[in-house]
């Protein structure tokens, strides 16, 4: 990291710890609950959102000087929305099958309060290179929590990892299966997701007490 | 020097060091306590908390004996019934010797008392953990609720799965809001809906309620046992049960909550020592009454007919639903609950009414299980604040209006 500055490395390290836009600023839930029961599906959106928030934040970075301020949220929804779409399509042509398995939720992207939360919090107030980082930044932020979630999901809800069967096979009793172990169905609950997203802020909360809000 | 004395040294020894709560609780629950409750919801009350709860399970004993009997007897009734010598083994009358015998006690303790065991054991552990960690007394809320769990599960849920879902129950029920005296939902109802949602074969079904029943399945000595709401699911017309079976409680279900007649004897127990409130239980009774009653004129209105999959639920006379499934073992244990149920007296009237009518209500809809006491509670429990909250605020312009009229 000798190549950027302090103030630049804490772009990119405070959304995954202590700025983390999931655990912390408590955006982007919807989604956090709603395509997490695969991990798979969660590397995916991750990555999705990754893109869309590097290239997204450095566009309006590059526009900020000439977009009116009235019609700026117009700008902004017009550029996650081209982004998204090319994310949509590539996935179309590449993982027909996710695709389809995250459904609208790629298209959903458009209305995670991260990006545009971004968008107006920074990179309309900072240059394109420190914005792709604060963009990158936090999509890491929002992907490992995304990743974490998934990897806890799919683990206890179905048994097995990115489709693989860790544990064993449930029909034909092997592994775990063989001494009555059995899958949590309410893992695959979204429920079960908010908890999950509870627990990891309590944990984060319990080993940083600064993090902990007076009331 | 007795074991008191004893356990107070050691408890002085420990004092301030980070075990201390362990060694106060162990004190505390074999003797009683010096000091009462300082915090939580019990604050109104001059008995201290551990008397409340021991006098619930108290309360709870009888049915706890009943079931340890009834999970003994299901067994050698299906079996019989399979055999097709079932007339022989039907126990008529409470006190019937094919009920009351050492068979029946020898299945039933072999496989209710590890049930209660893993509740308690497993409860209390993360009790004292908590209270080690986090430098308070050990609370005595776990007595109750590890008493409860094992009378609202299937008998042959496996002994891991109730460990898992008591955790569960009592970190993300109860601890996560401040333990006890601060938690919104029922932690016995949290530890039985995470086990519903988690694991529903081992939840619900036809095999579920009798001993052995999930491990025969398939083979020549298969034997099942549908609980009476599980056949009217089933548009069933007609039921191997009677009335008595019912009422006295020699039908399948949950360990502890069959036996109606005992649930009542507990009830009066309970309102008697003014432990549970009356009103809940009361209001919760005629909640169901009147949810049952709608449905019956549904029926007779003939807005449905016997091909509809509700038509066998909602046809159930109205008074009977009182009498099968879980609504009476949820009106006097669960909804009474007083950290969890409205404070108010109006508010109490309005909390139970609709947990009893929405109990009918999820019974007969559920899609996945015919039955839904413990969801309309735990619904109603997140409810209960918001009615205390009208309810005082109304009573507050009452007599803001009392007072303008005084004074104009």
């Amino acid at each position: 990291m000798a190549i950027l500055s302090k103030k630049d490395q804490r772009l990119i390290l405070d959304p995954l710890a202590d700025d983390n836009p999931i655990t912390i600023q408590v955006l982007g839930i919807c989604s956090a609950l709603a395509i997490t029961a695969q991990l798979k599906a969660s590397i995916v959106m991750a990555i999705a959102v990754l893109f869309v928030m590097g290239v997204g934040n450095v566009v309006i970075s590059l526009m900020r000087n000439i977009i009116p301020s009235k019609i700026r949220i117009i700008v902004q929804l017009i550029v996650v929305a081209t982004l998204v779409i090319i994310v949509d399509q590539v996935l179309k042509a590449y993982a027909y099958s996710l695709s389809k398995e995250l459904s609208v939720f790629v298209g959903l992207i458009i209305t995670n309060c991260i990006i545009m939360g971004r968008f107006e919090a920074f990179a309309l107030a900072n240059g394109p290179a420190r914005s792709f980082l604060d963009g990158i930044g936090n999509a890491l932020g929002y992907g490992v929590i995304l990743i974490i979630i998934g990897f806890f999901r799919e683990l206890l809800g179905s048994g097995t990892l990115l489709g693989f069967k860790v544990l064993g096979d449930p029909i034909e009793k092997t592994g775990l299966y063989s001494i009555g172990y059995e899958n949590n169905g309410f893992m695959l609950l979204s429920p079960m997701a908010l908890i999950v997203v509870g627990l990891i802020i309590w944990v984060q909360r319990s080993r940083n007490k600064a993090l902990i809000e007076e009331n | 020097m007795g074991l008191k004395q004893n356990l107070h040294k050691l408890k002085l020894k420990y004092e301030g060091k980070k075990m201390a709560p362990a060694f106060n609780a162990l004190h505390t629950f074999l003797y009683s306590p010096n000091e009462t409750t300082h915090s939580g919801a019990h604050i109104r009350a001059v008995d201290d908390l551990k008397r409340t709860m021991n006098t619930v399970i108290i309360a709870l004993l009888p049915c706890l004996l009943f079931g340890i009997f009834n999970a003994g007897y299901q067994h050698y009734y299906a079996i019989a019934e399979a055999a097709g010598t079932a007339a022989q083994y039907r126990a008529d009358g409470f006190f019937s010797t094919n009920f009351w015998n050492w068979d029946n006690f020898a299945i039933g303790a072999w496989t209710v008392l590890p049930l209660v065991i893993v509740s308690y054991g497993v409860g209390l552990l993360v009790e004292f953990i908590f209270a080690v960690i986090k430098g308070h007394e050990v609370e005595e809320g776990y007595l109750v609720t590890g008493m409860l769990v094992p009378l609202i599960v299937p008998i042959d849920i496996p002994l891991w799965m109730l460990a898992v879902a008591v955790v569960f129950g009592v970190v993300i029920g109860k601890e996560v809001f401040g333990g006890t005296g601060m938690n919104i939902l029922n932690p016995a109802l949290t530890i039985r809906a995470f086990l519903f949602f988690a694991y529903p074969t081992w939840m619900s079904g036809d095999k579920v309620w009798v001993h052995e029943a999930v491990e025969r399945a398939g083979g020549p000595d298969a034997i099942s046992g549908e609980t009476i709401l599980g056949s009217y699911a089933q548009n069933a017309t007609t039921i191997p049960y009677d009335y008595s079976d019912m009422f006295l409680g020699f039908i399948p279900g949950s360990v502890g909550e069959t036996s109606k007649i005992l649930i009542i004897v507990g009830a009066l127990f309970l309102i008697f020592t003014k432990i549970g409130s009356w009103r809940i239980i009361f209001s919760t009774l005629v909640g169901a009454l009147v949810m049952g009653l709608i449905f019956n004129g549904v029926v007779d209105a003939g807005w449905i007919d016997d091909t509809s999959k509700f038509h066998g639920l909602m046809s159930v006379p109205f008074w009977q639903h009182l009498i099968i499934g879980s609504i009476l073992f949820g009106a006097v244990y669960m909804a009474t609950d007083p950290v969890t149920a409205s404070q108010t007296n109006k508010g109490k009237w309005i909390y139970g009414f609709l947990i009893g009518f929405i109990s009918i209500m999820i019974r007969v809809f559920n899609p996945a299980y015919p039955e839904g006491v413990f969801l309309a509670i735990l619904l109603m429990n997140v409810f209960a604040p918001t009615i205390d909250h009208y309810v005082v605020q109304g009573n507050v312009k009452k007599r803001l209006k009392r007072l303008k009229v005084k004074t104009a």
